[in-house]
């Protein structure tokens, strides 16, 4: 085999390897793991409210189950390969999230707890947080002019 | 069993559509564009957090249920709910208490369980 030394070869040999993108069936993939997610998501929260607590309870539980579960299958390393299969399917709801915090906390388990766990913890999450918490800050301040 | 009479069997069906599609939406995005996957992350939660803000994504939460919340769209229009209800209730520091008190839980489950899972779990080991 050739040796490959830049990145466009690189580029290249992904190509050739990979040559007609199955989009559709990574779409078909992508919704109905997506889709079986947020139903799983659903029953949870139908639970909740059948036990009688209020809706953003009932919210918050299921987001915490769901992280809860994205974690111990990242631990796994199930996740990974949901992850292959799904694409979006698990990266879009709550699971991705969750995973993107605990993959790289395990990861970099070897670079101490302190700034191997607890800073690369947040490699990916951290800019979700950043821009969604920005941003609802200027949905917050925008909502005081107008009540 | 009275929990299985009292689940609605459309919403679920609803859920798994509105849910699949928002997947499906990352899926072109990630196929069709070179964007990271954390890229995509911020995407669809900065998207959320505007939809929430205008107010339309709430009508996809009363049509799709948690096929609305559980999607990274759905924790962005929570902090966007969260930031909206806290002006209300406090005026501007609302705004900078709001958002993370919505989705607070989430956010502290994610890092609770990550660190959880890194005491436990041993790092794979790359091949080079």
């Amino acid at each position: 085999m050739k040796k490959i030394e830049t990145k466009q070869e690189y580029q290249e040999y992904v190509d050739k390897k990979s040559p007609n993108s199955p989009i559709l069936k990574n779409c078909f993939n992508a919704f109905w793991v997506g889709g079986l997610i947020c139903t799983i998501g659903q029953i949870i929260f139908d639970f909740c409210e059948y036990k009688g607590f209020d809706e953003t309870t009932c919210s918050t539980i299921v987001s915490i189950v769901l992280i809860g579960i994205a974690a111990m299958l990242t631990g796994l390393n199930i996740f990974n390969k949901i992850g292959k299969f799904a694409g979006a399917g698990s990266l879009v709801p709550i699971t991705g999230f969750a995973n993107s915090i605990v993959s790289p906390a395990i990861e970099y388990k070897s670079e101490g707890y302190v700034m191997g766990v607890g800073g690369k913890m947040f490699t990916v999450a951290g800019p979700v947080l950043v821009f969604g918490i920005s941003a609802s800050v200027l949905v917050g301040i925008i909502a005081t002019f107008l009540v | 069993m009275d929990f299985l009479q009292s689940i609605d069997w459309m919403l679920l069906l609803r859920c798994f559509i509105v849910g699949g599609i928002i997947c499906i939406i990352g899926q072109i995005l990630i196929d069709k564009t070179k964007l990271t996957s954390a890229r995509i992350l911020v995407i669809f939660v900065t998207t959320g957090v505007v939809l929430g803000g205008i107010g339309i994504y709430k009508y996809v939460i009363d049509f799709a249920g948690c096929g609305a919340t559980v999607p990274l769209l759905g924790f962005g229009a929570n902090l966007a709910k969260g930031a909206i209800t806290e002006v209300q209730n406090s005026g501007l520091l609302g705004a900078f208490i709001g958002g993370v008190k919505a989705s607070a839980g989430g956010i502290t489950a994610a890092i609770f369980f990550g660190y959880i899972a890194s005491l436990i779990a041993k790092p794979k080991i790359k091949k080079q």
